[in-house]
């Protein structure tokens, strides 16, 4: 019956065996090698993270931004500690007696026999002149770390800051520990993981002196630290400087691109803020007083405020006005100051009339605009409004709008273009007509679009059809690619041709005679043809908010440009020379009308310069 | 028929000796890993070893219950208590309280108890009560279907609580089918399907290919005895393999070794097949499926590596292969626990003398990592008496297994043997670095009163079955 009873012997013998194995493993770890004894009872072993050296950013010509600064954090291990003169130790730290002893006590919180940070930051001189002490306060040693150091006070937005890690990453990513440091926004965020390298670590055998005896098992043990790659980003930092000065006393933003890579030449976003004051110990105290401060200098406008596009918009709309053949460069509209229909009235300014396609974007028409609007989302090749609606937002959305651009910076928003179901929910599913969203025609009402977004479409104009996914980062050294995405091409859904009669327009907007009723003379340039259009964004809490955008050279562009200057009234007046100032600078690098300078140096816009001294 | 014999007579003191001896040295080593200072008191019951006197006292009462219970107890209410036990999987996964990210806890007042402990008696139970069942054939289908039910039921409830090691132990009731009888070439295919996985974790996919070839080979060659056919058969490989490559070479496909290697067991097992046909030769149709078998099963490794485990058990894992470094996770544990053990030496530092095994080196210093303590303290002496006292220990249930004259209690002893066999080699592996970390205790030792209790209810069953075995006449 019981067939199978002497397989009892194969399991005996497993056991045995398998207990064999171990008694020979745990003679061999405990009798034969000597690598694990720590036969003293004094004698411990301590782990120093090796802390690797976090990778600079270049500029796009290799001009360095960001680099590291040596500092020492003083760590203390509890169980180790002895009586120790606090007197001299308070004095060498410049701390004060409650420090240590409070200092002391959280160690001993945290952990009796595990290291904590006991002062944060030590400089160097301090370091040392506690080293040679150092034998005197057994417990206690030193861990080397660095800080960021920064090589001028500009691009604060672009390159982010780094800070301690709190408990969420913690316990998300177990590479982090308490106390290290991980890039909290800019490049230092979205590149931490090359920025960072990898920690690594020595094992040391520490004798009752806090004395360090030699390294443990021959370092077998140790894990040698990698260090961060280094990052070329794509700013040209003269460029980016000139940005933040002109942009001084002023709230808004700039963001340039170059339109045949997608790459950021230049992001301001003023008011902005010293990286410095993000670094070391003086860290929290200032980043409080910049979170409070009304003008919000941490929030960064080129990639997260939502003004209404304006009147650049107009350029969008006669695209898909050409592409959806209702209107040809030939149509004419007659305007009488104002756009009328029915009880509803769209206000234009005084200039000649009827004008034709490319006039109208040279003199910035209203009412040509709410003409074409209308004929396309009334066309009949559509059943009914809401699919020649879905149509004009797939074109609006094929040129960025309305989603994230999938950029290198993760705190980009994506803007708002409305769906149909935004009107169905006002006026019902069959209560809207191409008039009730006629102020869209000119780029108000439910369009928010981010600078960086506007910019974007500027890049794909210049193109004729399509852009890059901008980036902040041209290359990663070592073997590191970038996302595949910042090499495709992001084709519109506008055939390349039709951009050519737009951007006639454009350039005569910039570079019209004199009194022919171009809108943006202020951003003329003798000896580049500029092409831009001018845009005012619908304020209703003040002024409006002035903006251009612009690219240069007419063929082959070389830059894209969005300028924002809130409350600063119509795009000519402050944006247009801004972004004038911009475009000369990176083609020229230098000024050919010195005075334009100084009428921008010197404006202060809906700015109270005496609040923010603090900042300085 | 049933006769009435004095029960407590009949008990196996030595065994109950042993258990006793186990569970002291395991309070003592208590003592001393948590040993605090401040209540040097070894009663004091604010402290873990406080406490585990009184986890060992309870332990004690219950043991007793468990023997005043009729014997018929066990065998009959076998398929009630697993019922029992699956509810309270099921509602521990509810109302649970998560402890270091398991739910497996209930708490009742200041009390929590771990079911997943228990769950294991049941089982054991269950599968005793199934296989014992008359006319039951162990090698059937139906019977596979059945077992797999009774003994992964609870497993993958206990791996949705989210705390692996306690499921993994399921595995080790394969001993207690290989005893009553499970087919070797089951066991033999579970044994190769480990192996694969490791392999196709260490190594590149092209050399497990040429291996499981060359194990193919030497397998038909030892069934069939040809030389002459193991010949032809490589020889066929060979040529294909040699034309493949030719071919990729001219056309520059670019194909790695590996595809072509690939490709041309295709094209030979086209020939194989005819030739096995026309010359009726064995076994070349199964050796195929295996290989083809060992050809899916690396390519799934990856799949089931990347999907199926956490980022710490891929961890732990690549850890233990020497894949990975990670100095300040799991293998700073594992490296505490090595040098708290190998610092022991041969005799060790003394009672209460441990420097490395005091809380905060070794982690879970009185649960998990016991054995660090007894290594550190008491040196290779010891341990390897420690080690002496479990083989001795698991060698005497076997045979109180094995002079069982019900089969019920038979296979219910090497459900005892299985469970605490796999606890020990698990635990006392990952603490000198042969196993992967899993945290599972050590039986009798560890701290905690759940695992405790549940490993005295497991043996003390065994050992009242044992007391009145003398009742059943054959």
């Amino acid at each position: 019956m019981d067939s199978f009873a002497n397989r009892r012997h194969i399991i005996r013998f497993i056991i045995i065996l398998i207990g064999l194995i171990y008694i020979i493993r745990l003679f061999i770890l405990q009798v034969v090698d000597n690598t694990y004894k720590v036969t003293a009872s004094s004698n411990v072993l301590r782990y120093v993270t090796q802390f690797p050296a976090r990778g600079l950013i270049y500029d796009r010509e290799g001009k360095l931004l960001v680099y590291n600064e040596a500092a020492y954090d003083l760590m203390v291990v509890p169980q180790q500690l002895e009586p120790f003169d606090t007197t001299e130790f308070c004095e060498i730290l410049n701390i004060t007696k409650q420090y240590v002893d409070e200092s002391i006590e959280r160690a001993r919180d945290y952990s009796y026999y595990n290291s904590s940070i006991f002062l944060k930051q030590v400089s160097s001189k301090t370091y040392a002149k506690l080293q040679e002490k150092l034998y005197k306060y057994p417990g206690f040693y030193v861990q080397a770390r660095t800080l960021r150091k920064y090589t001028s006070e500009n691009a604060a937005h672009v390159l982010g800051y780094v800070g301690e890690v709190n408990e969420g990453i913690i316990e998300k990513d177990d590479y982090y520990k308490m106390g290290d440091y991980i890039g909290i926004s800019g490049i230092e965020q979205s590149y931490e993981e090359y920025l960072r390298g990898e920690k690594g670590v020595n094992v040391y055998l520490v004798d009752v002196h806090n004395r360090i005896k030699g390294t443990y098992a021959n370092g077998r043990l140790d894990k040698k630290a990698n260090v961060g790659a280094n990052i070329i980003s794509t700013i040209d930092s003269e460029l980016q400087a000139y940005g933040e000065k002109l942009m001084k006393n002023k709230i808004g933003s700039i963001v340039a691109l170059e339109p045949s890579t997608g790459e950021v030449l230049a992001l301001v976003s003023a008011p902005t803020y010293n990286p410095e004051l993000l670094v070391g110990r003086i860290r929290t105290k200032n980043y409080v007083d910049l979170m409070s401060d009304t003008l919000k200098p941490l929030f960064n406008r080129a990639l997260m405020a939502q003004y209404p596009p304006g009147s650049t918009f107009k350029i969008i709309n006669g695209l898909i006005g050409l592409q959806e053949k209702v209107l040809w460069p030939s149509t004419k509209y007659e305007c009488a100051g104002a756009y009328y229909a029915g009880r509803m009235r769209v206000g234009c300014h005084i200039h000649r009339s009827p004008l034709n396609l490319i006039e109208s974007i040279q003199m910035s028409c209203n009412t040509y605009y709410c003409n074409v609007f209308r004929n396309i989302l009334d066309n009949k090749k559509y059943p009914s409004i809401r699919e020649s609606f879905d149509q004009w937002r797939e074109y609006v959305m094929s040129f960025g709008f309305g989603k994230y651009l999938g950029t290198d910076f993760s705190n980009e928003l994506k803007g708002l273009v409305p769906t149909k179901q935004t009107y169905d929910r006002v006026y019902g599913e069959n209560g809207w007509r191409s008039l009730t969203l006629v102020s869209m025609a000119i780029g108000q009402g439910e369009l928010g679009t981010t600078p960086m977004q506007m910019a974007n479409m500027t890049a794909a104009i210049a193109n004729r059809g399509y852009y890059y996914t901008p980036h902040i980062v041209k290359e990663i050294e070592g073997d590191y690619e970038l996302d595949e995405s910042f090499y495709t091409k992001n084709y519109t859904k506008i055939d390349s041709n039709y951009f050519n009669i737009v951007i006639e327009g454009m350039d005569l907007a910039v570079n019209g005679e004199a009194g022919s009723g171009s809108t943006a003379r202020s951003a003329h340039l003798e000896d580049i043809t500029v092409c831009g259009k001018t845009g005012t964004a619908e304020n209703p809490h003040g002024e409006d908010h002035s903006i251009f955008i612009a690219f240069a050279p007419k063929e082959n562009p070389q830059i894209a440009i969005a300028v924002y200057i809130e409350n600063g009234g119509f795009g000519s007046t402050w944006a247009a020379p801004t972004a004038r100032l911009m475009i000369e600078k990176y083609m020229n690098d230098s000024i050919s009308i010195p005075w334009w300078e100084e009428y921008i140096l010197n404006a202060e816009i809906n700015y109270n310069a005496e609040t923010r001294k603090h900042l300085e | 028929m049933q006769r009435r014999v004095n029960i407590w007579s009949n008990i196996d003191w030595l065994t109950v000796t042993m258990y006793l001896v186990l569970v002291m040295l395991g309070w003592i080593n208590i003592y001393a890993a948590v040993y605090n200072e401040d209540h040097q008191s070894i009663f004091d019951l604010s402290q873990r070893y406080g406490k585990q006197l009184i986890w060992i006292g309870a332990a004690i009462v219950i043991a007793f219950i468990v023997f005043v219970i009729d014997i018929n107890f066990y065998s009959y209410f076998a398929y009630l208590v697993y019922g029992i036990m699956i509810f309270l999987l099921i509602a521990v996964l509810i109302f649970g309280l998560e402890v270091h990210g398991a739910k497996s806890w209930f708490v009742i007042g200041n009390i929590r108890i771990q079911p997943a402990e228990f769950a294991k008696i049941a089982t054991a139970l269950a599968l005793a009560r199934y296989l014992s069942s008359y006319n039951v054939q162990i090698n059937t289908f139906k019977s596979y279907v059945r077992i797999a039910a009774i003994i992964f039921t609870p497993a993958l409830l206990i791996l949705l609580q989210n705390d692996t090691g306690s499921a993994l132990v399921y595995f080790v009731f394969l001993i207690v089918l290989y005893r009553e009888g499970i087919s070797e070439s089951i066991l033999l295919l579970g044994f190769f399907v480990v192996v694969l996985f490791i392999l196709a974790l260490v190594l590149e996919k092209i050399t497990i290919i040429l291996l499981s070839i060359g194990v193919v080979f030497i397998i038909f060659g030892f069934l069939n005895k040809k030389l002459k056919h193991v010949g032809v058969g490589l020889g066929i490989l060979l040529l294909s393999s040699a034309t493949l490559y030719a071919l990729n070479k001219l056309l520059s496909l670019g194909l790695s070794y590996y595809y072509i290697i690939l490709a041309a067991l295709g094209v030979s097992a086209i020939f194989y097949i005819i030739f096995s046909i026309r010359y009726k030769i064995r076994n070349v149709i199964l050796l195929l499926i295996f290989l083809l078998g060992s050809i899916f099963i690396t390519y799934s490794v990856d799949y089931v590596f990347n999907n199926f485990l956490e980022d710490h058990q891929q961890k732990r894992i690549n850890v233990l292969l020497g894949l990975e470094s990670d100095p300040y996770g799991v293998e700073y544990n594992v490296n505490q626990s090595k040098i708290a053990i190998g610092s022991g030496g041969l005799t060790g530092k003394g009672f209460l003398r441990g420097t490395q095994t005091k809380f905060d080196f070794v982690p879970e210093q009185s649960t998990d990592f016991i054995f660090c303590t007894i290594g550190e303290e008491w040196g290779f002496m010891g341990t390897f008496f420690v080690i002496l006292v479990f083989i001795f220990f698991l060698y005497r249930l076997i045979g109180i297994a094995e002079r069982q004259r019900s089969t019920f209690s038979r296979i219910y002893g090497y459900g005892v043997v299985s469970v605490l066999f796999f606890h020990i080699v698990i635990n006392i592996g990952m603490t000198i670095g042969l196993m992967p970390v899993i945290g599972i205790p050590l039986p009798f030792f560890s701290y905690g009163g759940s695992s405790l209790w549940a490993f005295t209810i497991l043996l003390f069953i065994l050992l009242r079955l044992d007391a009145s075995r003398l009742e059943l006449l054959r």
